[in-house]
């Protein structure tokens, strides 16, 4: 084998994982950054170069910046109640019960369901007067409230149908972190004396941080990814109290057909998700403890 | 090896080389887009309707493709139009109107069907619903699924509460007097049923412009370049869709969904429900009570803006396309056919001879309703459409869900949406 030809092989290899990454990854990336400096082709009229006008626009832009702390928010409310509920519904179902497959199966339907479909049935749970959440409360001699309907409460309502999708996604992770946990350490925990609380504190907790640092990233970016739900039940109303980035990106981009600032828009959707990908692999992942 | 290889590519150049006029033997290719928005098996009917036309027309073939919404429908087409492969003719909003012609995306009607008698055809057609489809003197669409907004209202309720469920209530003081008698309450206060619900999101301004139209105040010009949106006739507008909430309390609070209003109906939750026309036919198979449809009660007298999707043909297609696309809309618009649409439906059938067929008639006579929305078109005014349309629509919506949930004053909402509008159109109104 010559010498060239053996500098080709592993290129060749890589050629096929490689083309796809370019092209649906890459080259996209590069053309939205690109063309976030131009403005938006119309009719007879060519895209200009207009530099960094996308981006004092988007600094000027209230809808932009109201997206963007809900979305802060949404991740905030979302991320550590859905992380905390996994491992409960995890440790739960590892345990060993009557119907352990079909509990599992229960928490898990969520994530399998179409969030299209989930999210038109939640919109008549949320439904005033006659949803199910108002037979609950009504029942209890609660007054009727309009959840969806309120700017003070749509959020809220939104941020509950993500932790109920993304839960038992992060449990699947849970549940086979703790399977891998030595049973020896439990039963030492045992001759020790340590109660469950203990057990679980200094010993399950830190065994699953390397999971945790996982399902953390992944909701984090789930959270600056989830869309689906807000079109189907908001649009991102009443008056942009639940739009979210991606939402105001596609609303930006498909309904008003302004694609160059909608281009600039997911350049700053990028770079949230790319600073959260770095945190991940350069800092976080040094400092956790693998087995 | 080779030689065959340039053997086959010599054999594609000649086949496409000729391929030109051997197409020309063959049937003329169309595709159609078109959107579902309301309930009921529109499909069906649409590939009936298509295939009746290919019969008649055996030199032409249609692929007819189902969009989705119109929101999603205009977005496949003009991303198919943008890459080079438009449909030739496809069903969107009569609001999406400046989009296209902004985008280039249509041909004007008039080029296609230049003829007197085209002319006196396209004359057919209701002046309301021309307003959505004409600017700067030329015609850009042709009426197809178009619609209004109507009352719908409980029969037994209006029974119940002593009313005369014979008449609906026809001014605005007197929706709102019924709509206080149809509003109960239990022992500790909860509303149980409320008087009337006129839904905010999605088609938030669509409703608004009912008031407004009924106060004497349109929102834009018909070029699509201002909006009047801040004109005291709209604050009064806004402010007595606001007091249905905070004074009189016969309609809930915060925005309502457009999408469960029919089924709060259909629930009896609301005694009285604004919304589409187009519904008609849902709300006829699933209601369990007697009920009536009326024109919309006005402010100062009855008043509602047209809704609904227009025929266009896109640009960038063979002339022969375009011919074709034309045959198959006046097909679509043949009295007969309209007629059936509008009765599958519940959509206005837009054209004065399909209300004269006899099948509409004995239709008419089954169910009365159905003409309340023809009869309301003497009052029509065209729906909001400007230049950047869903910009400015998504201004006013926006600023119309804050003054709902009462977060601004009717005033400074439509004072917001005025400014933000201005700001959008600057650009086309020079």
């Amino acid at each position: 084998m010559n010498r060239t030809h053996s500098s080709i092989t592993p290129w060749l290899l890589l050629l096929p994982a490689m083309t796809l990454l370019v092209a649906f990854t890459h080259y996209p990336a590069v053309a939205t950054f690109w063309h976030s400096f131009f403005s938006t082709p119309k009719g007879a009229n060519p895209a200009v170069f207009v530099g960094l006008e996308n981006y004092a626009l988007m600094a000027d832009d209230p809808v932009f910046w109201r997206a963007f702390t809900n979305n802060l928010w949404f991740a905030l409310g979302t991320i550590p109640v859905s992380i905390a509920l996994a491992i409960l519904m995890a440790l739960w179902v590892n345990d060993r019960l009557m119907g352990r497959g079909l509990l599992r199966l229960a928490y898990f339907t969520p994530t399998v369901l179409p969030m299209i479909a989930v999210a038109n049935i939640w919109l008549f749970f949320y439904t005033p007067q006659y949803g199910l959440l108002e037979q609950l409360t009504g029942a209890l001699g609660l007054p009727s409230h309009n959840w969806l309907g309120n700017p003070n409460t749509v959020l809220g309502a939104m941020m509950v149908v993500a932790i109920w999708k993304e839960a038992g996604f992060f449990m699947i992770f849970y549940l086979a972190a703790l399977q891998q946990i030595s049973p020896v350490l439990a039963e030492a925990a045992g001759l020790e004396g340590a109660s469950r609380w203990q057990y679980f504190r200094m010993v399950q907790f830190p065994l699953l941080m390397p999971t945790t640092l996982f399902v953390l990233i992944n909701a984090l970016i789930n959270s600056f990814r989830l869309v689906d739900h807000i079109v189907v039940m908001t649009k991102g109303g009443p008056d942009n109290a639940s739009s979210l980035l991606l939402y105001y990106i596609y609303e930006v981009g498909f309904a008003f057909w302004d694609s160059s600032y909608a281009a600039a828009l997911t350049v700053v959707l990028l770079a949230m998700l790319g600073v959260i990908a770095f945190v991940k692999f350069r800092i976080l992942d040094r400092r956790t403890h693998y087995q | 090896m080779r030689r065959a290889i340039l053997k086959s590519v010599a054999a594609l150049a000649v086949s496409a080389a000729f391929g030109a006029s051997a197409f020309a033997a063959n049937p003329v290719e169309i595709s159609f887009y078109y959107p579902v928005a309301v309930g009921g098996a529109v499909t069906k009917t649409i590939d009936g309707m298509v295939a009746d036309f290919e019969k008649a027309n055996p030199d032409i073939k249609v692929k007819a493709v189902y969009a989705g919404t119109y929101q999603e429908s205009i977005v496949k087409a003009l991303t198919a139009f943008k890459s080079g492969t438009p449909p030739t003719l496809a069903v969107l909003l009569s609001t999406d109107l400046f989009t296209l012609i902004d985008e280039n995306a249509i041909v004007s009607i008039d080029t296609l069907a230049k003829s007197a008698e085209d002319k006196k055809w396209i004359d057919g057609f209701y002046k309301g619903f021309m307003e959505n489809s004409q600017t700067d003197g030329k015609t850009w669409g042709i009426p197809f699924q178009r619609s209004t907004i109507v009352m719908y209202y409980n029969k037994n309720l209006f029974k119940e509460a002593g009313l005369n469920p014979e008449k609906a209530p026809a001014s605005w003081t007197e929706m709102v007097d019924a709509a206080k008698k149809l509003t109960k309450r239990d022992a500790s206060g909860n509303v149980t049923q409320w008087g009337v619900k006129i839904p905010s999101t999605g088609f938030g301004y669509w409703m608004f412009q009912a008031m407004t139209a009924s106060n004497d105040t349109i929102l834009m010009n018909s070029a699509g370049t201002k909006t009047y949106f801040d004109k005291p006739g709209s604050v009064q507008a806004l402010q007595h869709w606001v007091d249905l909430t905070t004074k009189d309390k016969v309609m809930p609070g915060g925005s309502i969904e457009w999408g469960t209003t029919p089924k709060d109906f259909l629930e009896q939750k609301a005694a009285m429900v604004w919304t589409t026309t187009g519904n008609l036919t849902n709300i006829r198979t699933n209601a369990s009570f007697p009920f009536g449809v009326a024109m919309l009660p006005g402010i100062k007298h009855p008043g509602s803006p047209t809704g609904g999707g227009n025929f266009y043909v896109f640009n960038k297609t063979s002339p022969e396309q375009q011919a074709a696309a034309m045959k198959f809309i006046r097909f679509a618009a043949e009295p007969a056919r309209a007629a059936q649409w509008s009765i599958a439906t519940g959509y206005v059938a837009p054209r004065q001879d399909a209300w004269d067929t006899a099948e509409m008639k004995k239709y008419l006579q089954e169910v009365p309703a159905a003409d309340v929305a023809r009869e309301q078109m003497k009052y029509g005014v065209a729906e909001l459409s400007t230049h950047d349309n869903q910009r400015v629509t998504k201004a006013l919506n926006d600023n119309l869900q804050a003054a709902l949930s009462g977060t601004k004053t009717p005033e400074a909402a439509l004072k917001d949406a005025q400014r933000e509008s201005d700001r959008i159109l600057r650009s086309y109104g020079r």
